[in-house]
C-alpha cells in the first residue's frame, strides 16, 4: 500500500476515534464510575447491540491506528529491508490478532456465551 | 590531545579573548573524538569561521574545516556552534555571549575529519526530487517562448529558492537522527519549491518520489529545521504545504 494511503487511514482513524471515544465517555457518565464497572453492567453494555457495535469500531480504529503508529516508530528506529518487512508484517499480524481477540470477547458476551 | 594555546603578539586594544573548543576526530585512526582548546582573540566583527582559520594559521593547520564564500552563500561551513547548527561564517563570536565557544561537526552527517562532513546523502536526496523545472521538451527548445509568472505565482515558492544546501536543517532534524533513510527537510523543501512553481509540470513524479515509507510522512512537525535555517527558508512549512497536495487539500 502507498504510504500516503496508510497515513490517510492513520489520520482518519485518529479523528473517528476522537468522535467515538467521546460518545463512549459520555455513555460512561450516565452512571457512577464504580457502578459502570460492575459485572452485570458490563454484560448489559455488550448486549446492547448499537453500543457493542461502537465498541467494536473503537477497537478496530485504535488497533489500526496504534499498530501503524508502532510500525512508524520501529522503522524510524532501525533500517534494513528484512527488518522493515518483519516490522510491517509483524504489526499487521498483531493488529489482526488484537482485533480478533477483542471481537471474540464482544461477540461471545453479546451472544450470552459468558 | 587537548592543548591550550594563545596568540600573544600584536594585540589590538579592542580585542577580547575567548576559549575556542574544536571537536577533533579522524575516523581513519582515532578511536573517539576529543576537544582541543585554543585561546583566541576576537573583535566585534570576528566570525566563528575567522577564529577557526586563525587556529589553522597560528596553532594547528591540520584542523579540517570546509568553507568557501565566507558570506553565507555557498553553504559549506555548517557546523554545531555552542550546541546549535549554524553557519560559521554567518555567526559572530560577539553574538554568542559566551567566553567559551564550542564547535563540532554537523549532526546526522558522517564525519570525514574534524568539522568536515560528507554531503553525499544530502546531494543524492536533493537530486532524487528532480530539482529543476520539468516541461515539455518542445517548449524548452523554442527560444520564442517565455514562461511568465505573476508576482503572486512567484511568491508561492521564492522563499524556498533561497536554499543554499548547507544541510543545517537536516542536522537539526530529530527524524534524521535515527532514520538513516529519511529523505530530510532540505530535499522536501526543494520538492515543494518545484511543485509550487507554476511553470513546472513534474508534480506527479515528485510527489510519488517522496510518498515512501521514509519519505514526507516521517516528518513529525518538530520544526527544528525552520529554526536553524540561515536563509529564511521554512522547510517545516514547505513539508506541510506538500502534505496538503498529498492529502488532496491543494492541487
Ligand atoms: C483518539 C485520539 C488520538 C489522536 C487524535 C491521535 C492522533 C495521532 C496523530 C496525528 C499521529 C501522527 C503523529 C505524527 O506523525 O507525528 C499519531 C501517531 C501515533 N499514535 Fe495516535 N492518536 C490518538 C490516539 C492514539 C491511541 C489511543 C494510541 C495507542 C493505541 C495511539 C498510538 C499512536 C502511535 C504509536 C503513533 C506513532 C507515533 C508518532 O508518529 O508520533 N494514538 N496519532
Ligand atoms: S533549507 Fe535552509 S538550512 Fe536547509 S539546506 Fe537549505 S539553506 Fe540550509
Ligand atoms: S563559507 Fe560559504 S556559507 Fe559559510
Amino acid at each position: 500500500m502507498r504510504e500516503s494511503t496508510i497515513m490517510k487511514i492513520h489520520y482518519g482513524t485518529a479523528l473517528a476515534a476522537v468522535a467515538l471515544v467521546a460518545v463512549h465517555i459520555l455513555m460512561r457518565l450516565t452512571q457512577g464510575f464504580a457502578e459502570s464497572l460492575e459485572y452485570e453492567s458490563v454484560l448489559a453494555n455488550y448486549k446492547f447491540i448499537p453500543y457493542a457495535i461502537m465498541l467494536e469500531l473503537i477497537l478496530i480504529l485504535l488497533a489500526v491506528h496504534g499498530f501503524n503508529g508502532l510500525r512508524v516508530i520501529l522503522i524510524e528506529l532501525k533500517q534494513g529491508r528484512i527488518y522493515e518487512k518483519a516490522v510491517s508484517y509483524g504489526c499487521l499480524a498483531a493488529m489482526i490478532g488484537l482485533i480478533a481477540y477483542g471481537s471474540r470477547t464482544i461477540i461471545m458476551t453479546n451472544m450470552g456465551l459468558v | 590531545m587537548a592543548q591550550v594555546s594563545s596568540i600573544s603578539n600584536e594585540q589590538s586594544p579592542t580585542a577580547k579573548s575567548i576559549t575556542l573548543k574544536i571537536l577533533r576526530y579522524n575516523p581513519k585512526h582515532d578511536e573517539s573524538s576529543q576537544f582541543m582548546e585554543f585561546d583566541v582573540q576576537y573583535e566585534k566583527w570576528t566570525t566563528v569561521l575567522d577564529v577557526i582559520l586563525d587556529v589553522k594559521k597560528y596553532f594547528d593547520h591540520s584542523v579540517a574545516v570546509r568553507y568557501s564564500c565566507r558570506q553565507a552563500t555557498c553553504g559549506s561551513c555548517g557546523m554545531i556552534i555552542n550546541g546549535k547548527p549554524k553557519l560559521a561564517c554567518f555567526t559572530k563570536i560577539s553574538e554568542l555571549n559566551s567566553n567559551v565557544v564550542t564547535v563540532e561537526p554537523m549532526k546526522n552527517f558522517p564525519v570525514i575529519r574534524d568539522l568536515a562532513v560528507k554531503f553525499e546523502k544530502l546531494f543524492d536526496s536533493h537530486q532524487k526530487i528532480k530539482p529543476y523545472l520539468i516541461r515539455d521538451d518542445t517548449e524548452l527548445v523554442s527560444d520564442e517562448k517565455e514562461f511568465l509568472q505573476t508576482p503572486k505565482e512567484v511568491e508561492q515558492y521564492i522563499q524556498f529558492a533561497n536554499c543554499i544546501k548547507c544541510g543545517l536543517c537536516n542536522s537539526a532534524c530529530p527524524t534524521m537522527a535515527t532514520d538513516s533513510s529519511f529523505v530530510g527537510p532540505q530535499a522536501l523543501a526543494q520538492a515543494y519549491r518545484y511543485v509550487a512553481d507554476s511553470r513546472d509540470k513534474g508534480k506527479d513524479s515528485r510527489l510519488k518520489m517522496i510518498d515512501d515509507s521514509h519519505g514526507i510522512w516521517r516528518c513529525h512537525f518538530a520544526g527544528s529545521c525552520s529554526q536553524v535555517c540561515p536563509k529564511g527558508v521554512d522547510p517545516a512549512m514547505g513539508i506541510q504545504l506538500l502534505r496538503g497536495y498529498m492529502l488532496g487539500f491543494s492541487s
